[in-house]
C-alpha cells in the first residue's frame, strides 16, 4: 500500500479547472517530483493534499482518508506542507517558529528533535532569538523546512523550495532536503526547477494545464525528448 | 487584542463592556441585600459579569462574525457596528433606560499621593488593570496558546498547517476579550458608580482611540495608548478652562479622545509602537 495514494483529485477555481482529476501515488520512502509548468496545477495539487484548498476526489495517507479531515489534523497524521516562497512567521523568532512546529505533539522528545535541527542547521541555533521576518530569504526556506521537520512528518510535501533563492543558497537547501530524505522521510516535491528536482529524486510526474502526461523514473524523463524540449531548455 | 489576530475593529467591544457593567449591577442588588460582606459580593458579580460576558463574545463571534471571515473587509466592520445597536437595544429593553446607581461595595477611604487625592477604590482599580495588562501580555507572549494566536494573526493557512486549529483560537481570542471587557465594565461603573446602557459606546470609542494611539493591533501599544490618553483627558480637562478663559469647562472633557483620534489619524496613522503595514486589499 503506498503511503500517499491521490486518486481523481480535482480543483476547480470558480469556472476554471486547475486540476483535472489526476492520479498519482507515493511509496514509502520514497522523493518523488512533480514538475512541470508555471500554471500547471502542482501547487494546487499540494494544496489540496494539504487540505489548505477545497477539492474533490479521494487522498489517502495509508489506509486512511485525508479528504475528510480538517487542515490542523494533517500533521498529526504525519503530513507536513513547506509552502511556496517563505511562509515562516516573520513575527515570530526563529525559536517560537521551531516550536509552532511542534504545536501539535506533546511527547517528551521535542527538545531532542529540537537539537537535532540545530545540527541540521547550525544558523537556526545562533539565529534563535532573531525575529524570523529579519532573516535572510534562503535562511527563512532553511527555516520552514525545520519548522516542518519538528512535526515529525513521514510525508513532507515540498513546494518550490529553490524559488526566488541565489545557486548557493539552492545547492544548501537541496543538500538539507537530501539529509531529511536520508533520514527516512519520504518527500513529494514540486519544482519548476525540473533538472534540479530530477537529479535527486527517484521518479517525476509531468504537470500540463491540470493534468499528469508523462509518468516515469527520473533518469528516463532525464533522457525523454518531450521533457528535454518543454523542460530542461532542449 | 482581537483586531490583532482577525485584522476586524470589534465596535461591539464597548457593548459588550456595558452588558459586563450592567450584568454584575443586577448580581449585586439581591446579594448586597442579603447582608454578605461587600468585598465577597463584588467578586461574585465579577464573576457573574465575567461569565456572561464570555458567553456573550463566544456567540458573537460564531454569529455574526465567522460567516463573514473571508468576507471583504468592509462587511464584518458594518456587521460589528449592527451587533453593537443591537446589544445597545437589548440592554434598553432589560434594563430600561435609567441610569443605574452602583452601590459602593468596597471602603472608599481617601489618602493623599504627592498632593493628589486617591481612594482605596481607585488604587485596586489600578491594581487589577497592572495586573490583567502584565498577565495579558504574559499569555500573548510566554504560552503555547498565546504563540499559536499570534502565529494564527500572522498566517491563519499557515498555522492551520501547524496543526493550529484556527476556529478554536479565534474564539478563543474572542472569550479572552470579553471577559476582559467584562472587568473593564465592572471597574468603570464601580469608579463612575453609575451604569446605563448607553455607557459601553463613548467607552469603545475611547478604546479604540487608545488603539490606534498606541498603534493598532500591538498590544503594548494599546496599553500604552489607554494610560497616555487617561492623562491627556484628565489633565486636558482640568485645565481647558484656565485656556479658554472659562467659555470651555471640564465637562467638555469627551471632545480630547476624539481630537487626539484625529491628530494621530493624520500625523502616525500607525500609531506611537505600530508599524507600517501595507493596507490589505
Amino acid at each position: 500500500m503506498p503511503l500517499l495514494d491521490v486518486r481523481d483529485l480535482a480543483v476547480h477555481y470558480g469556472g476554471i479547472k486547475a486540476v483535472k482529476g489526476i492520479s498519482f501515488a507515493v511509496e514509502e520512502g520514497e522523493m518523488v517530483c512533480l514538475i512541470g509548468a508555471n500554471g500547471a496545477g502542482k501547487t494546487t495539487t499540494l494544496k489540496a493534499i494539504a487540505r489548505m484548498i477545497a477539492a474533490h476526489g479521494e487522498i489517502r495517507l495509508r489506509d486512511e482518508r485525508l479528504d475528510r479531515l480538517p487542515a490542523h489534523a494533517l500533521i498529526g497524521r504525519g503530513l507536513a506542507l513547506v509552502p511556496e516562497g517563505r511562509g515562516v512567521f516573520a513575527r515570530l523568532s526563529v525559536a517560537e517558529n521551531l516550536a509552532m512546529g511542534a504545536y501539535h505533539r506533546d511527547d517528551g522528545d521535542i527538545a531532542a528533535d529540537l537539537a537535532r535541527i540545530h545540527d541540521l542547521l547550525p544558523r537556526m541555533f545562533e539565529r534563535r532569538e532573531q525575529v524570523a521576518g529579519t532573516l535572510s530569504w534562503g535562511e527563512q526556506q532553511m527555516l520552514a523546512l525545520g519548522r516542518a521537520l519538528m512535526g515529525r512528518p513521514k510525508l513532507l510535501l515540498l513546494d518550490e523550495p529553490s524559488m526566488g533563492l541565489a545557486p548557493l543558497m539552492v545547492q544548501k537547501v537541496f543538500e538539507v532536503i537530501r539529509a531529511v530524505a536520508a533520514q527516512g522521510v519520504t518527500i513529494l516535491l514540486v519544482e519548476q526547477n525540473a533538472k534540479l528536482a530530477l537529479e535527486v529524486c527517484s521518479r517525476g510526474y509531468v504537470m500540463e494545464s491540470g493534468s499528469i502526461t508523462i509518468a516515469d523514473t527520473a533518469a528516463n524523463l532525464l533522457a525523454d525528448t518531450r521533457v528535454r524540449a518543454a523542460y530542461l531548455g532542449g | 487584542m482581537v483586531y490583532g489576530i482577525l485584522g476586524l475593529i470589534n465596535f461591539a467591544h464597548g457593548e459588550i463592556v456595558m452588558i459586563g457593567a450592567l450584568a454584575a449591577l443586577a448580581a449585586m442588588k439581591p446579594l448586597a441585600a442579603s447582608g454578605l460582606p461587600g468585598p465577597l459580593v463584588a467578586l461574585i458579580a465579577l464573576a457573574v459579569a465575567v461569565l456572561v460576558c464570555m458567553a456573550l463574545g463566544f456567540a458573537i463571534e460564531r454569529v455574526a462574525y465567522r460567516p463573514l471571515r473571508n468576507a471583504p473587509r468592509l462587511a464584518p466592520l458594518i456587521t460589528a457596528i449592527g451587533v453593537s445597536i443591537v446589544l445597545q437595544q437589548l440592554a434598553m429593553l432589560i434594563w430600561g433606560r435609567n441610569y443605574h446607581s452602583v452601590p459602593a461595595l468596597l471602603p472608599a477611604d481617601s489618602y493623599e499621593v504627592f498632593g493628589a487625592q486617591i481612594n482605596a477604590l481607585q488604587v485596586i482599580i489600578m491594581a487589577v488593570a497592572a495586573l490583567t495588562m502584565t498577565g495579558l501580555l504574559l499569555l500573548v507572549h510566554r504560552t503555547r496558546l498565546g504563540r499559536a494566536m499570534r502565529a494564527t494573526a500572522e498566517n491563519p493557512a499557515i498555522a492551520g498547517l501547524m496543526g493550529v486549529d484556527v476556529n478554536r483560537i479565534i474564539a478563543l481570542t474572542f472569550v479572552i476579550g470579553s471577559a476582559l471587557a467584562a472587568l473593564a465594565g465592572v471597574l468603570v461603573s464601580a469608579n463612575y458608580g453609575i451604569a446605563h446602557y448607553h455607557m459601553g459606546f463613548i467607552l469603545g470609542l475611547k478604546a479604540f482611540t487608545a488603539a490606534v494611539l498606541g498603534g493598532i493591533g500591538n498590544l503594548g501599544g494599546a496599553m500604552l495608548g489607554g494610560v497616555l490618553l487617561g492623562l491627556i483627558e484628565a489633565l486636558g480637562a482640568g485645565y481647558i478652562g484656565d485656556f479658554t478663559g472659562g467659555v470651555l469647562g471640564s465637562n467638555y472633557q469627551d471632545v480630547f479622545a476624539f481630537f487626539v483620534l484625529i491628530v494621530v489619524l493624520i500625523f502616525r496613522p500607525s500609531g506611537l509602537m505600530g508599524e507600517k503595514v501595507a493596507e490589505r486589499a
